[in-house]
């Protein structure tokens, strides 16, 4: 798939290279290693005689980890100038953001005022700003599944979902 | 033929007007537990228990159990249509159903799964039936060293040649291990890689991270392509299920050689998730065209929707005989035994000889009966891609956030989730394989509690993974599983350069 | 005053249920909504057994009006569910089963919990220990195995437990010192896996709780060599040919003094009133009055102490005060 893109997506100003992505993600498996090795090393990357310590394996892992991403980071260095694939071009891109930011606004409606409010005002948006919907039926959609979500979970299946003050102002 | 007779007593105790009834009640629930990822076996439980005080054991547990089956069909449902893995033994269904479903043969998708996790457990139950106490025997030969032979095998059938870049194949594998290692090590006790934050004491859990990779990565890929699901065009017509059953038996073998596998991975009880994963792996080693695996092979739904639902069945036999649950259902159902004063163990089959055979029986019911509920409703659950994907979109979110919240009630988690799915969709842009990852996350802690509780028994001495028969043949098995793929690269690779050099090395 | 209309209500329980309307104004508090039940253990081990037990036998008496729903938080061995009750703070509707990692897990693991960080409500019993083995193992009695265990060099015998640093593992080095030998101590996930390990016979001992144990016992697979409490069991039923619960002989009268129960023991979150946590003394009493709970005690030959109250909460101090000396002489106590 990323082959077809790279042919049929050319065009470098309107699209987004690969580079930086690349260097991001095998940065941050970088750090991640460096964390696994480091919390191995406290809890001891013996072999003891009964058998390898809390940091054994996760030390080995650690090493692995840091020795691919470190590969995978030199050669996106080595081909800087080189090769620098089409990672997506603009319009996909904000494409993805146009999901991604309410996602993340989403995930922060739900600790501060629980989820079915949150859930609500997520889809009311979704289908008014990318759907078209009418009004009347944005409202149905978006409050009619968070109270089927309601009344499954916490009604019938009792299992209680975060709920924020207003809920609480309920008595739920 | 003692058992024969046996059955035939048990169904004349589980087939009676009432209990098919219940069968059907439990069914309808376990299927939208299985469908919701937010839903336990346990909560299922929690609602029908207090219907159950007015009922025989009988008929009380084989209610019960039919939430199992229902839950067991289910879980194939969103993979396939969204690539959610609604249980954790589907997700190796999303490999091959997801793909299926974008194809417009969501239909048939569904219709392999179902019929495959039909056959599968139908096979598990006639084991059950005729050779329970044998197999009750073979799972106590399963030691610590035994276990990770498995584990082993499990993993080493799965990993091959992968079309991505090996440095990130291992990155993503590593990635998949180092997470399974965050939290307490079983073995001694201590807590790993939390730094001080009380929110990753319990690790990450593979749930939560299927949930991110797959779901939440697919719809910001889906994104990408503007505001469409591409399985629009379904077909939806009650025919497809038909004219897929006329295409199964050609998938006779796999379906075999998945049977055995779960039937072995559930007594053991090694569990239905990896199970599934070694039934998909296996299937695409032996297969004629292993390239064509993940990009919408009806076999590779086959595969490990046969495995898992044979292994979720054997698992029950364990429980039974033994005691120890192979998977959170069939612990409540542990618990549902329990209620009732049935107290499961090798006594069980022996004092109880009504309840188990009845048991048993409602287990080919309860399989029949799932069946034919859950292909009736094939039509329905593949018209739901015809929903504009700004709405289906947004609910899809919600959903994958409950599920995340519901498995440790955490906020946390549906943090992680989001970050999950972040990772998923540039993994998937930068060619890291996730399916590497989401094993190594599956059968991390688990190979690496046994390994070292071997090691314990032997006193750190690796001879104990050829100490017996048993176990050293698993392990052979495995080495030579890990090695083959390699060797046939070289083959090929050499026989590449061969051609290269006789082409006069011109390209 | 929830008290005295307490044992009233125990005598007209029937009545009771029939007034329901009536009786349950007697009462200050009751809960408004589902009642989580918090386990800090994974399915199917004894913790889970019982709170599941619970939930359904207070369901099929009606005992109260909302629903108990059962929820297991295992992570950092019982850490993630004390740690939740701990931060539930005033919440009424949240209980938790413990276990001894009530105990050992912030001295394990330096996480920051005590059970004074939670209102103590009742101890519903105390569950018992007993030292198996294969049925085809040599040693028949406690005696034989320890002078076993001391003929041979250290680490030849493999015992099984629950978990790590935790009590199946304070037991066995209880029992190394009493041996004047090393085990070689091997954790499992839980207690059902570690019987079929045993009966398997890939560790030669256990010590199991009756109830992890009991029906490979009487499926003639394993053998109890001695109970870990001050006097012997209770329960005369015979449960294999020749031997009840009450025949297995105390561990100190066999040489080996290892005395350990375990509690199994009912907390609410901090900042709750008087009146919920007598609310949840007075449901508990009525739980431990059915037949169904006493069959179960038997099932499980639990040592049926039962306090709360003041006596609940000195009971607290001691016992954590013992672990805190027997996890320390282990060396199991985190830096």
């Amino acid at each position: 798939m990323t082959q077809e893109m790279e042919a049929t997506h050319g065009d470098a100003a309107a699209s987004v290279g690969s580079r930086w992505p690349e260097v991001a993600v095998a940065g941050s498996l970088l750090a991640i290693a460096v964390m696994v090795i480091v919390d191995s090393l406290r809890v001891g990357i013996g072999w003891a005689d009964d058998g390898p310590m809390s940091g054994y394996f996760p030390f080995y892992i650690g090493l692995m980890l840091m020795a691919s991403s470190g590969f995978i980071l030199l050669s996106v260095f080595l081909g800087w100038k080189k090769v620098n694939p089409v990672f997506a071009d603009r319009e996909q891109l904000s494409g993805v953001f146009a999901m991604l930011i309410p996602m993340i606004v989403y995930v922060v409606a739900v600790t501060l005022i629980g989820i079915y409010l949150a859930s609500a005002a997520l889809i009311g948006y979704f289908m008014r700003r990318h759907g078209k919907f009418g009004w009347l039926s944005t409202a149905a959609v978006s409050v009619g599944v968070p109270v089927v979500f309601f009344l499954v979970f916490e009604r019938w299946f009792l299992v209680p979902l975060p709920k924020g003050p207003i809920e609480n102002m309920l008595g739920f | 033929m003692e058992e024969l007779g046996n059955l035939i007593n048990g169904f004349s105790v589980a087939l009676t007007g009432p209990n098919l009834v219940f069968m059907l009640v439990g069914i309808t629930l376990g299927v939208l537990i299985g469908v919701l990822p937010g839903l336990g076996g346990a909560n299922g439980v929690a609602i029908l228990l207090p219907l159950t005080f007015s009922m025989n054991p009988t008929s009380a547990i084989i209610m019960l159990s039919c939430i199992y089956w229902g839950a067991l069909f289910g879980g194939a449902i969103t993979s396939i249509l969204f690539n959610i893995p609604g249980e954790p033994w589907s997700v190796a269904t999303t490999f091959d159903g997801y793909p299926m479903a974008q194809q417009g043969r969501a239909a048939q998708a569904l219709t392999a799964a179902f019929t495959s996790s039909f056959v599968g457990a139908l096979f598990a139950v006639m084991l059950i039936t005729f050779l329970a106490p044998l197999l009750a025997k073979f799972a106590l030969k399963f030691g610590p060293a035994e276990f990770f032979a498995v584990q082993l095998l499990t993993f080493c059938s799965f990993v091959g040649m992968s079309k991505e870049p090996p440095a990130k194949t291992i990155a993503a594998m590593m990635l998949g291990f180092a997470l399974a290692a965050v939290g307490m090590d079983t073995v001694t006790g201590q807590l790993r890689m939390t730094y001080g934050f009380p929110e990753l004491l319990k690790g990450f859990d593979f749930l939560i991270a299927v949930i991110g990779l797959f779901g939440i990565g697919e719809i910001l890929l889906t994104m990408e392509e503007g505001l469409a699901f591409k399985g629009k065009t379904a077909k939806i017509n009650p025919k497809v299920v038909l004219q897929t059953w006329r295409e199964l038996p050609r998938y006779w073998r796999t379906f075999l050689r998945s049977t055995a596998i779960g039937c072995w991975m559930g007594i053991t009880p090694g569990g239905a998730t990896p199970a599934s994963f070694m039934g998909y792996g296996m299937a695409r080693r032996m297969s004629r065209d292993p390239q064509s695996f993940g990009k919408g092979e009806i076999e590779g739904v086959v595969a490990p929707e046969t495995a898992a639902h044979a292994a979720g069945t054997s698992a029950l036999l364990p429980m039974l005989t033994l005691g120890i649950p192979g998977s959170p259902t069939a612990a409540v159902l542990l618990g549902g035994l329990l209620i009732w004063g049935l107290q499961p163990g090798p006594m069980l089959f022996i004092e109880q000889k009504e309840f188990v055979w009845g048991l048993i029986a409602s287990m080919y019911l309860g399989n029949i009966v799932g069946l034919i509920v859950v292909l009736t409703t094939v039509p329905w659950w593949a018209a739901i891609l015809r929903i504009p994907f700004s709405v289906i979109a947004p609910v899809i979110i919600v959903i994958c956030a409950i599920g995340a919240y519901t498995v440790h009630s955490a906020i946390f988690d549906v943090v992680m989730m989001l970050v999950f799915g972040v990772v998923g969709y540039l993994f998937k842009k930068l060619r890291y394989p996730l399916a590497p990852m989401v094993l190594a996350l599956v059968l991390g802690d688990m190979a690496e509690a046994s390994f070292r509780q071997a090691m314990l028994l032997s006193q750190g001495s690796l001879s104990i993974f050829w100490s017996n028969g048993l176990v050293g043949g698993i392990v052979t098995l495995a080495l030579t599983l890990l090695a083959w793929p390699l060797w046939t690269g070289l083959k090929s690779w050499l026989r590449a350069r061969e051609a290269h050099y006789r082409l006069g090395g011109v390209r | 005053m929830a008290k005295t209309c307490s044992t009233l209500r125990l005598l007209t329980a029937s009545a009771a249920l029939l007034l329901a309307p009536f009786s349950q104004q007697a009462l200050a508090w009751e809960p408004t909504k589902p009642v989580e039940f918090v386990v800090p253990a994974g399915t199917g081990g004894g913790a889970d057994q019982m709170a599941r037990f619970i939930q359904g036998v207070v369901a099929k008496n009606n005992l109260m009006k909302q629903p108990i729903v059962v929820v297991n938080k295992s992570g950092g061995a019982g850490a993630e569910g004390f740690l939740d009750v701990k931060g539930d703070k005033g919440n009424p509707h949240k209980i938790v089963i413990t276990l001894s990692n009530l105990f050992t897990t912030p001295l394990a693991t330096g996480v920051p919990f005590n059970w004074r960080d939670m209102t103590p409500v009742s101890m519903l019993a105390l569950d018992q220990f007993v030292l198996w083995v294969n049925e085809e193992s040599p040693h028949k009695t406690a005696k034989a195995y320890l002078d076993a265990i001391k003929a041979q060099p250290d680490k030849t015998f493999k015992m099984g437990g629950t978990g790590s640093k935790q009590e199946d593992q304070i037991i066995t080095v209880m029992l190394e010192k009493a041996a004047g030998k090393k085990l070689t101590y091997v954790p499992f996930k839980g207690g059902g896996d570690v019987a079929v390990q045993l009966v398997g016979k890939h560790i030669d001992s256990t010590v199991n709780n009756p109830i992890e144990a009991e029906s490979h016992w009487r499926a003639g697979k394993l053998r109890p060599l001695c109970v870990m409490d001050k006097a012997k069991m209770p329960y005369t039923a015979k449960l294999t040919a020749t031997m009840s619960w009450q025949d297995i002989p105390t561990c100190a009268s066999a040489g080996l003094p290892v005395d350990y129960l375990m509690l199994r023991g009912i907390f609410m979150p901090p900042g709750v009133s008087q009146d919920q946590v007598a609310y949840y003394i007075d449901l508990f009493k009525k739980i431990r009055a059915l037949p169904e709970w006493k069959e179960f005690m038997e099932k499980g030959a639990f040592n049926q102490t039962a306090l709360s109250g003041q006596e609940f909460v000195d009971w607290l101090g001691k016992n954590e005060q013992m672990h805190r000396v027997l996890m320390k002489e282990a060396g199991f106590i985190a830096q």
